[in-house]
C-alpha cells in the first residue's frame, strides 16, 4: 500500500519525505476500538441527516457533485457544463441554451473550483459558482433549487483556472486565465509568444439580489499561467491575489522551461482601485463575442445572448493596483487564512510554504521598496513580504486550507500527505498520510471568514486499491479527517465522480430551510406549458406539429394521438401537474433521439421527436411515480406524409 | 347578575373565533408523507394545511374512488353554518344585554346553552354523515378495491374524533382552535348561568336567614 508513495519519492530522491514521514502506517487507526470509534463518527443513523453538504467538482465530467459530510453519501449531481440524460439538461429544448457558446454548443468541459457565495465573509448559501476551464465559463447554481441559473462566457480567456473564487461581499467572481494567448486571438507564430501573448483576468460582476453576472473588466496581465487565486478578507478585503507560473513565458515543453526562475509571483490586484478606476471611466472597450445564459425558474427556459464587448484594463495604467511578489518555485495555491493577514504560496516543485504579510506588503508597497519590474508592474522584495516559511518536510505543496482556530492544513502532492501547522509560528503539528496524490483538501466555509473547522476532505487524483478493483480505471477518492483534536484523523474514504479538484461546503442547517420542494404550477410562465388539464391540445404549424400535454399519477392528458405523420417534428411540451415534494414525472418515446426528459412538480419540458416510420408508437413515464406506474403510458399513431387523416387526441375515450 | 352577563356576552363572543380559526382538523400521514397532509375544516369551507395538501390527497384518494373534497360552493353547510353561528353570537350577546338590564334572569342564558348544544350535536351529527358518505360512497370503476374480511368493500371514512388506521395511513381527526374557542364560549355560558344563579340563590337564601331570625 506505501509502495507508490514510496516509489515516487525514490523517483525524486527525497530524503526529506523519508527522514520526515518514514514512520507513517496509514493503516494503524483502522485497528481496533479506535475503528469502531471512527466508524461512529460518520456514521449518519437511517432517517438522520447529514451536517454538511460538500459540492465537489466533477473535473472532466463537467459537472457538480453533493456530498453529505461525515457520511460521504452522494445527494445528487448537478449538471453544469455538460449535458445530462437523467433530467434532460443540455438535451430539453429549455435547457440547450445554457450550453451555447462562442463557439457554438458545448456539451462538455472540465469544471473545477466551487465556491459558495458569501456576505461579510460569511457563506450565505444563495449560490454556487463554478468554472468551466475548458471552454472559458462561469456557472452559477441556485442553491435553493441546485439548478444551473446562469452561464457566462469569458472572452479573452484561455484554460479558465485562476476561478471561480469570490470576493467576501459576492462583489466579484473571478476567472483568471491559466493560458496566455493572443488578445484579440489572431493567426501568428507561436514562438512568439514572449511579449505579444497576454493574460485576462475577468472580474465578473454579481448582482447582490439576483446573482445575475456580468464581466466588468479584464485586466489584460503580462503573458504568464494565472494558475490559482483567492480573495483577500477582513483587512486585505479589496485585493485578490494570483499565483503565476511560466514567467520565463516559455511556448514550448513547459514541464522544464517553465520551471527555470527560481521564483514565479503572486500578482497581488487592488481590485476596488481597479474599480474605482473603471467606474471613473476608465479602460477601453474591446469588440468580444461571448454568451450569456440565463435560466428562468418562471418560464422554466434558458436564454442565450451573444455579448459583442468587454471591457478591458491596461494594469499599467492604474499605477498601485497591481505587484508581483516573488515566490519560489512555480507556486500553484494561492490561500488567504480566515483573518486576512496571510497570503500562503505553495511552490509545487519546493518543499517549504511560502508566507506573505499582508501588513508588509502595504508598507513595502508605501514605501515603494522595489525590486524591479516586469512589463511595468512593480516587483515587491521577497524578503520585505515574507511572513515566514513553513519548513514542512513534505514535498510538492499544492493547497492550504484553515480552521477559523489558527491552523492551516496543506496538501503535498508528491509526499501524498495533509500538513496541520500553525499560523503565525509557521510550525508543523502534525501530518497524516492521503492515498494517494492529494490535489485540493476542504474544510467547511474555508474560504471565508468562519471556517467550521471540524472536518477536512482530502481530494486524491489516485485511488489504487482503496475500492474493490472495478477494471482499469477507478472513481478518485475523497478522505475524510476529522480535525477537531490536535491530532488529525482519518475516519473515512469514499470514491467521488469524475476528478473532483476542489469543493465547498456549508452546514446543512442554512441550506436545508431554504430548499425549494415544488415550482408552483400557477407560477409556471412557460410560453408552452399546459397548466389546465382541459388545454391540452396539439397544434399543427406546418410540418411542426406541437403537443401540449399534462401529466399527473398517474396518466398523460392526451395519451392517443394521431394525424401525425412522417416527416413531421413533434414537439411534445409536458407540463408535470403534481404539486408534492419529490414526485417528478418522466417521458420517453421510442426513437427519441435526444434525451428523455424528468419534469418537476410544475415544470415544463419539451423533447423533439421526429418519426421516420409509419406506425403505432407508444411513449411512457420513466420515474417510478404510483403503484399505476406502468400504466402511464400512451400511443402516437403515425401515418404516410401524404396521409388524410385529421390531427386528433383523447383521454379515456 | 351584572358580572353573570358579562360572563355571558364574552362566552357568545368566543363563537366568533370560529371565522378566524378552523373547527376541525384531519391529518394523514403514511411512511411516504413523513410531513403528514392535513385538512383544516373551518365553517366557512375546507382547506389544506399545507398549500397543496388538498390537491395531494385527492390525488390519492382518486385511487380508491373517493368524491374529491368539497369546495365552499359545493355544500349548503358551509353557507349556512357562518349564519347560524353569527345569529348564536347575536342571540347570546342580547341575553346578556338584556340580563345586565335586568329585563331577563339567568335561566335564559342556559337556554342559550342548551340551544347552542343541540345545534352543535345537530351540526356533529350533520358533519358525521359527511364523512361517511365522502368515505363509503365510492366510484364502482375505483382501481383499488380492498374488501373487509366479512366480505364487505372497505370504507374510508375518517374518524369523527380521534385516531383510525385507514389501509397505510394514520388519519387523525380532532378539534382544533377554533372548537376549543366555541367549547370556552360554551362553558362560560354555563359559568354565566351559575354565577347568575348563586347571586340570586345566595340573596335568597339571606332573605330567608332574615325571615327566619326575625
Ligand atoms: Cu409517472
Amino acid at each position: 500500500m506505501k509502495k507508490y508513495s514510496l516509489y515516487l519519492v525514490a523517483i525524486l530522491g527525497s530524503v526529506l519525505f523519508l527522514s520526515g514521514c518514514g514512520d507513517q502506517n496509514g493503516k494503524a487507526s483502522s485497528n481496533g476500538a479506535l475503528a469502531s470509534n471512527n466508524a461512529e463518527k460518520v456514521y449518519v443513523a437511517p432517517g438522520e441527516h447529514d451536517e454538511f453538504y460538500a459540492f465537489m467538482s466533477g473535473g472532466y465530467s463537467g459537472n457538480v457533485a453533493v456530498y453529505g459530510l461525515p457520511s460521504g453519501r452522494m445527494f445528487k449531481e448537478i449538471p453544469v457544463f455538460s449535458q445530462f440524460p437523467t433530467n434532460g439538461y443540455g438535451y430539453s429544448e429549455e435547457t440547450k441554451p445554457m450550453l451555447e457558446t462562442s463557439f457554438g454548443f458545448i456539451p462538455a468541459d472540465d469544471s473545477h473550483h466551487p465556491d459558495i457565495s458569501q456576505t461579510n465573509g460569511e457563506l450565505d448559501g444563495r449560490w454556487l459558482f463554478i468554472n468551466g476551464n475548458n471552454t472559458p465559463r462561469i456557472a452559477r447554481i441556485d442553491l435553493k433549487t441546485f439548478e444551473t441559473a446562469e452561464i457566462i462566457e469569458v472572452p479573452n480567456s484561455a484554460g479558465n483556472h485562476s476561478s471561480s473564487y469570490i470576493t467576501e461581499n459576492s462583489e466579484y467572481v473571478v476567472a483568471g486565465t491559466r493560458f496566455s494567448v493572443p488578445i484579440p486571438q489572431r493567426d501568428m507564430p507561436i514562438k512568439d509568444y514572449k511579449g505579444n501573448f497576454k493574460g485576462a483576468l475577468s472580474f465578473i460582476s454579481v448582482e447582490p439580489e439576483t446573482g445575475s453576472m456580468d464581466i466588468k473588466f479584464q485586466l489584460i496581465m503580462p503573458g504568464f499561467n494565472y494558475d490559482l487565486s483567492h480573495p483577500g478578507r477582513g483587512k486585505s478585503h479589496g485585493w485578490f491575489f494570483f499565483t503565476t507560473y511560466n514567467t520565463e513565458e516559455a511556448n514550448s515543453l513547459l514541464e522544464v522551461n517553465a520551471s527555470q526562475n527560481d521564483k514565479d509571483f503572486i500578482a497581488a490586484v487592488n481590485w476596488k482601485k481597479i474599480e474605482e478606476y473603471v467606474e471613473n471611466g476608465g479602460g477601453t472597450m474591446v469588440p468580444a463575442n461571448y454568451t450569456h445564459n440565463v435560466y428562468s425558474d418562471e418560464t422554466h427556459s434558458a436564454t442565450s445572448t451573444m455579448k459583442k464587448e468587454v471591457l478591458t484594463v491596461d494594469p499599467t495604467k492604474v499605477p498601485g493596483a497591481i505587484f508581483f511578489m516573488p515566490t519560489p518555485k512555480s507556486p500553484h495555491g494561492v490561500d488567504v487564512n480566515p483573518t486576512g493577514d496571510y497570503i500562503v504560496g505553495n511552490g509545487k516543485l519546493s518543499a517549504d510554504l511560502t508566507v506573505f504579510s499582508f501588513d508588509k506588503m502595504i508598507a513595502a508597497i508605501d514605501g515603494k521598496k522595489f525590486d524591479g519590474e516586469a512589463y511595468g508592474l512593480p516587483i515587491l522584495k521577497f524578503e520585505d513580504v515574507l511572513a515566514g516559511q513553513v519548513k514542512s518536510g513534505g514535498l510538492g505543496p499544492l493547497h492550504t486550507e484553515f480552521d477559523g482556530q489558527g491552523n492551516a492544513y496543506t496538501t503535498f502532492f508528491i509526499s501524498s500527505e495533509v500538513v496541520k501547522w500553525k499560523v503565525g509560528t509557521w510550525e508543523v503539528i502534525d501530518r497524516k498520510p492521503t492515498f494517494y496524490s492529494v490535489g485540493h483538501c476542504m474544510i467547511p466555509g474555508g474560504n471565508s471568514r468562519k471556517p467550521f473547522g471540524k472536518y477536512l476532505v482530502s481530494m486524491n487524483k489516485i485511488t489504487k486499491d482503496r475500492y474493490l478493483p472495478t477494471g482499469p480505471e477507478l472513481e478518485h477518492s475523497a478522505q475524510l479527517y476529522d480535525i477537531s483534536g490536535d491530532k488529525m484523523e482519518l475516519i473515512y474514504d469514499f470514491p467521488t465522480h469524475g476528478e473532483p479538484h476542489y469543493a465547498a461546503a456549508i452546514p446543512a442547517s442554512i441550506l436545508a430551510p431554504k430548499s425549494q420542494k415544488i415550482y408552483k404550477l400557477a407560477e409556471n410562465e412557460h410560453p408552452f406549458a399546459t397548466k389546465n388539464v382541459s388545454d391540452a391540445r396539439i397544434v399543427h404549424d406546418g410540418n411542426e406539429v406541437h403537443v401540449y400535454m399534462a401529466m399527473i399519477r398517474s396518466h398523460f392528458t392526451p395519451d392517443n394521438i394521431e394525424g401525425i405523420k412522417v416527416g413531421d417534428k413533434v414537439y411534445f411540451h409536458i407540463t408535470n401537474h403534481e404539486q408534492d415534494f419529490d414526485v417528478p414525472h418522466g417521458f420517453m418515446m421510442i426513437g427519441q433521439k435526444n434525451s428523455g426528459l424528468l419534469i418537476m412538480p410544475g415544470q415544463t419540458k419539451t423533447s423533439v421527436w421526429e418519426p421516420k416510420q409509419e406506425g403505432v408508437w407508444p411513449f411512457y413515464c420513466t420515474d417510478f411515480c404510483s403503484a399505476l406506474h406502468q400504466e402511464m403510458q400512451g400511443y402516437v399513431r403515425v401515418s404516410p406524409a401524404k396521409s388524410n387523416i385529421d390531427l386528433s387526441w383523447s383521454l379515456g375515450e | 347578575m351584572k358580572r353573570a352577563s358579562i360572563i355571558m356576552i364574552v362566552g357568545a363572543l368566543c363563537l366568533l373565533g370560529l371565522f378566524a380559526f378552523p373547527l376541525w382538523n384531519i391529518m394523514l400521514g403514511a411512511p411516504q408523507y413523513p410531513d403528514p397532509l392535513g385538512m383544516n375544516i373551518h365553517i366557512t369551507g375546507i382547506q389544506g394545511v399545507s398549500e397543496f395538501d388538498l390537491q395531494n390527497i385527492d390525488g390519492l384518494n382518486h385511487y380508491i374512488g373517493m368524491k374529491t373534497i368539497p369546495k365552499a360552493d359545493e355544500m349548503w353547510e358551509f353557507n349556512v353554518f357562518p349564519i347560524v353561528i353569527i345569529g348564536m353570537v347575536l342571540l347570546g350577546v342580547l341575553l346578556g344585554i338584556l340580563g345586565y338590564l335586568g329585563k331577563i334572569d339567568y335561566r335564559y342564558f342556559l337556554g342559550w346553552f342548551l340551544l347552542m348544544s343541540i345545534l352543535g350535536i345537530m351540526g356533529m351529527y350533520d358533519f358525521n354523515l359527511w364523512l361517511t358518505d365522502y368515505g363509503s360512497n365510492l366510484d364502482p370503476h375505483a382501481i383499488i378495491k380492498v374488501i373487509n374480511e366479512d366480505g364487505t368493500p372497505m370504507t374510508y371514512k375518517p374518524p369523527l374524533f380521534g385516531y383510525k388506521k385507514l389501509l397505510n395511513f394514520d388519519v387523525s381527526s380532532i378539534p382544533a382552535t377554533g372548537a376549543w374557542l366555541m367549547f370556552v364560549g360554551m362553558a362560560l355560558t354555563v359559568v354565566a348561568f351559575l354565577v347568575g344563579w348563586k347571586s340570586t340563590g345566595s340573596h335568597s337564601s339571606h332573605q330567608n336567614h332574615k325571615l327566619a331570625t326575625s
